[in-house]
């Protein structure tokens, strides 16, 4: 009986185990309207809508996905942060051919990973367009937090314009977009506090690299998104007291990076780009484009609180609510004051030093050399986040003066792989020219770059140096990205390395994924004018 | 300001769409710029217009820049210039242009070859300076400045200043040797429709000098003329 029980069990797992294990899904690219409520335009969105549907999978199970192109230009879609073979990875002229209009293209990975994702067409400007959704995976085992309920909360820069427009207007003028400048106004008011001489030391030192303190976000006059919706539409989440809620947090915005809070509460960070980490107290955080973070939060109050995502630049937000009951809303805080680049952010690029007094070179003489490996002590870190230069106007503060997060605080809660030392050492410029709207890497753009080299096997160190005056959110695909918090074994996994200006940022990659691969700065704009590298594993089984 | 916005962004989805820009390929680009639109009154009456078309890469551009006045009295074209160059980045702010330049106003018609560099100069000063030789041997340049103070981040004052030099006298074209004249105008202009187009009210003083001076005065005519202006600063 026992032996019959046994034989049936296991020629059942033989006969169905695409059944016990499969998950299909179903995304039609479709052509779509979307109102953000301070405007309406068309967009390419996914079964209807932008964002497209929640796919839910399944850990250890096998995701088949129908993609049907309802667009009359080509598609395909990225599946961000996963996983996958190189032929499923959704990158046209590097991972397959692209998805014909009219044609339905079968995806079919095993999910070897759980967590927080998205998924975006990497096709022409779709993405910005609106082409994008989130991805969830449910865990195989037990996950080391608890919680009641969960809600993806999917962040996006919504712009007016068409994607193709924005880059055609950036082309013609980097600053198109740029509605923060500094006027004949700031002029006065600065010489009002600092001084007439200091001012126009200042303005002359700014004037000579041809250079805009306000180059923070080169795409303004978007409406910031929760879920599809813009502030005055509100997305509303529900708790009961007491409960412990989850938010996935997606930045799934083509050029903006969020500041986001939850006025009146603290958030346990416990996932950063779908990863477990070693739980985390923070009053507020930044997503880099295209990051993911879980946050648990214990709202115990009868009361509404505001999801409050403030862009970088203090140019949009974006606003929704968890409340105990539909209709319930927070106070929505204002923006706070535009931050200002400094000295400290101009990169070695395009500047020249013997024009920087005394005091502002102090304040970009890093020490890179101890960075990320793991000598510095607790109480520098909390005065100065080690991943901006020392005095960036871009260092964030938390608007309840707490605790705001760094990468210094992310430590894997499961490394992913045994520590090794690298075999070697990659560095990569980020480059570019603001003025023409040129975006590089190695001075080098797409076009005309050879593709990176790695070795199936090798485990390699990826040093970026960051010579732009912009943060730049640098996507490896097909592959984790092992970031150097100088924790060795513990360092985060993610899959996007955000790197500010004038900053170094290390991460480790173990080869371990064969094919081609796309790697590329994930603000689109600057993926699109350049910054944008082949990566080809060499070796492998293919 | 959003409903202007909003207009904008419908007026050209549609057409940009088909944008030959693809994300990630080596991009073609191209726009159509008109600093100067105008219409002067003072004196006389008069249309000027000062633009630039451009297809091209980041390596390098086609340009049309078609410039000239038509006086509204007389039905003329006082100057009628349109430069076709191929223009090349040369430093992180400078390009530099080759090309042709044909004239066509009333009067004697000249053609040029011309070599210039234009960019941004330190202190945001936007420069182009053009060597022109002509196609009876004559020796001309001139050069462009202009500077943008920002009001608000919408009402911008420009202050452009325009120099005319002659190596060589061209009498039948009114061209003397040394110093010609300046163009220096104030416009006051306000964004509408993103960029696209700024509407805008200024002052232009045009002047001359030397020889160029003397042979104006002979003439009866003014050798320093103010103007009102209106019009447009269009980007597309």
């Amino acid at each position: 009986m026992r032996t019959l029980k046994k034989i049936a069990v296991f020629t059942g797992s033989l006969l169905f185990p695409a059944i016990l294990l499969a998950g299909e899904y179903e995304l039609s690219v479709d052509p779509v309207v979307i109102d953000t409520g301070d405007f309406t335009k068309i967009g390419v969105g996914y079964n209807g809508s932008s964002p497209g549907p929640t796919l839910r999978m399944k850990e250890g199970e096998i995701a088949t996905i129908r993609v049907t192109n309802n667009l009359d230009v080509d598609t395909s879609i990225h599946w961000h942060g996963l996983i996958v073979p190189a032929d499923q990875d959704g990158v046209p002229g590097i991972s397959f051919d692209g998805i014909k209009p009219g044609e339905t293209f079968t995806y079919t990975f095993p999910v070897r990973q759980s967590g927080t994702y998205w998924y975006h067409s990497h096709s022409g400007f779709q993405e910005p367009d609106g082409a994008y959704g989130s991805l969830v995976i449910e865990a195989e085992d037990r996950e080391p937090f608890r919680y009641d309920r969960e809600y993806v909360v999917q962040l996006a820069d919504k712009h007016p314009d068409a994607g193709a427009q924005i880059m055609h207007n950036l082309k013609n003028s980097a600053e198109y977009y740029n509605r923060t400048e500094q006027t004949l106004g700031d002029f006065f008011s600065d010489i009002g506090e600092n001084g007439f001489l200091a001012t126009v030391k200042d303005r002359w030192d700014w004037g000579n690299m041809r250079m805009m303190k306000t180059d923070i976000e080169d795409v303004q006059g978007f409406t910031g998104l929760i879920n599809g919706r813009g502030p005055d539409q509100n997305w509303t989440a529900l708790f009961e007291p007491g409960e412990r809620v989850r938010l996935r947090l997606i930045n799934s915005s083509a050029s903006t990076y969020f500041d986001f809070r939850i006025p009146g509460m603290k958030m346990t960070v416990v996932a950063a780009d779908g990863n477990n980490i070693q739980p985390v107290v923070v009053d507020e955080l930044r997503l880099a484009v295209a990051e993911t973070y879980d946050v648990i939060v214990q709202p115990r109050e009868d009361k509404a609180y505001t999801l409050f995502a403030e862009s970088m630049g203090r140019t949009g937000y974006a606003r929704g609510t968890l409340a105990p009951r539909e209709g319930m809303t927070a106070a929505v805080p204002e923006m706070r004051e535009p931050p200002l680049l400094t000295m400290a952010d101009m990169g070695h690029g395009g500047m020249d030093h013997s024009n920087m007094s005394d005091t502002e070179m102090s304040g970009s003489d890093m020490d890179h050399s101890s960075m990320g490996h793991g000598s510095m002590d607790q109480s520098a870190m909390d005065a100065a986040d080690p991943f901006y230069a020392p005095g960036s106007g871009l260092l964030p503060q938390a608007a309840s003066g707490g605790k705001f997060l760094s990468y210094a605080d992310l430590r894997a809660q499961q490394p992913r792989y045994d520590y090794r030392e690298p075999e070697r050492e990659i560095v990569l410029r980020l480059t570019g020219n603001m003025e023409r709207y040129i975006w590089s890497i190695n001075g080098v753009k797409f076009e005309d770059a050879e593709p990176l080299r790695l070795q199936y096997g090798e485990r390699v160190r990826i040093r970026f140096i960051n010579e732009t005056m912009m943060a730049h959110p640098m996507h490896l695909h097909g592959m984790w990205s092992l970031l150097n918090v100088g924790a060795q074994g513990d360092n985060p996994v993610k899959h996007v390395i955000s790197v500010n200006p004038n900053t170094e940022v290390a991460f480790d990659v173990e080869v371990d994924e064969p094919g081609e691969w796309a790697f590329h700065c994930h603000i689109f704009n600057h993926a699109s004018a350049g910054m944008f590298l082949k990566v080809v594993v060499e070796g492998g089984e293919a | 300001m959003k409903p202007w916005h909003k207009i904008g962004s419908v007026v050209l989805t549609g057409w940009l769409l088909s944008s030959p820009v693809q994300a990630m390929s080596g991009g073609h680009f191209w726009g159509v710029s008109f600093e100067e639109l105008e219409y002067r009154t003072g004196d006389e009456d008069l249309l000027a217009w000062n633009g630039d078309l451009y297809y091209g890469s980041d390596e390098l551009t086609f340009r049309w820049q078609p410039s000239g006045e038509y006086v509204l009295e007389e039905s003329q074209y006082a100057s009628l210039q349109n430069n076709l160059v191929v223009q090349k980045p040369v430093s992180g702010f400078f390009d530099v242009k080759a090309g042709v330049r044909l004239d066509t106003p009333e009067g004697e018609d000249r053609n040029y070859v011309l070599f210039g560099v234009t960019g941004l100069a330190p202190q945001w000063i936007e420069m182009d300076a053009n060597f022109y030789w002509s196609d009876n041997s004559k020796a001309s340049a001139d050069l462009d400045l202009e500077y943008e103070i920002l009001l608000t981040n919408y009402w911008v004052l420009s202050a452009a200043m325009d120099v005319k030099v002659g190596f060589h006298e061209d009498l039948e074209i009114g061209q003397a040797k040394g110093l010609n004249a300046t163009e220096l105008g104030f416009r006051l202009s306000r964004d509408l429709l993103g960029r696209t187009l700024s509407p805008y009210v200024g002052v232009v003083n045009e002047r001359l000098y030397g020889d160029r001076k003397d042979w104006a005065e002979a003439a009866g005519s003014e050798p320093s003329e103010w103007f009102a202006v209106i019009g447009a600063r269009l980007m597309f």
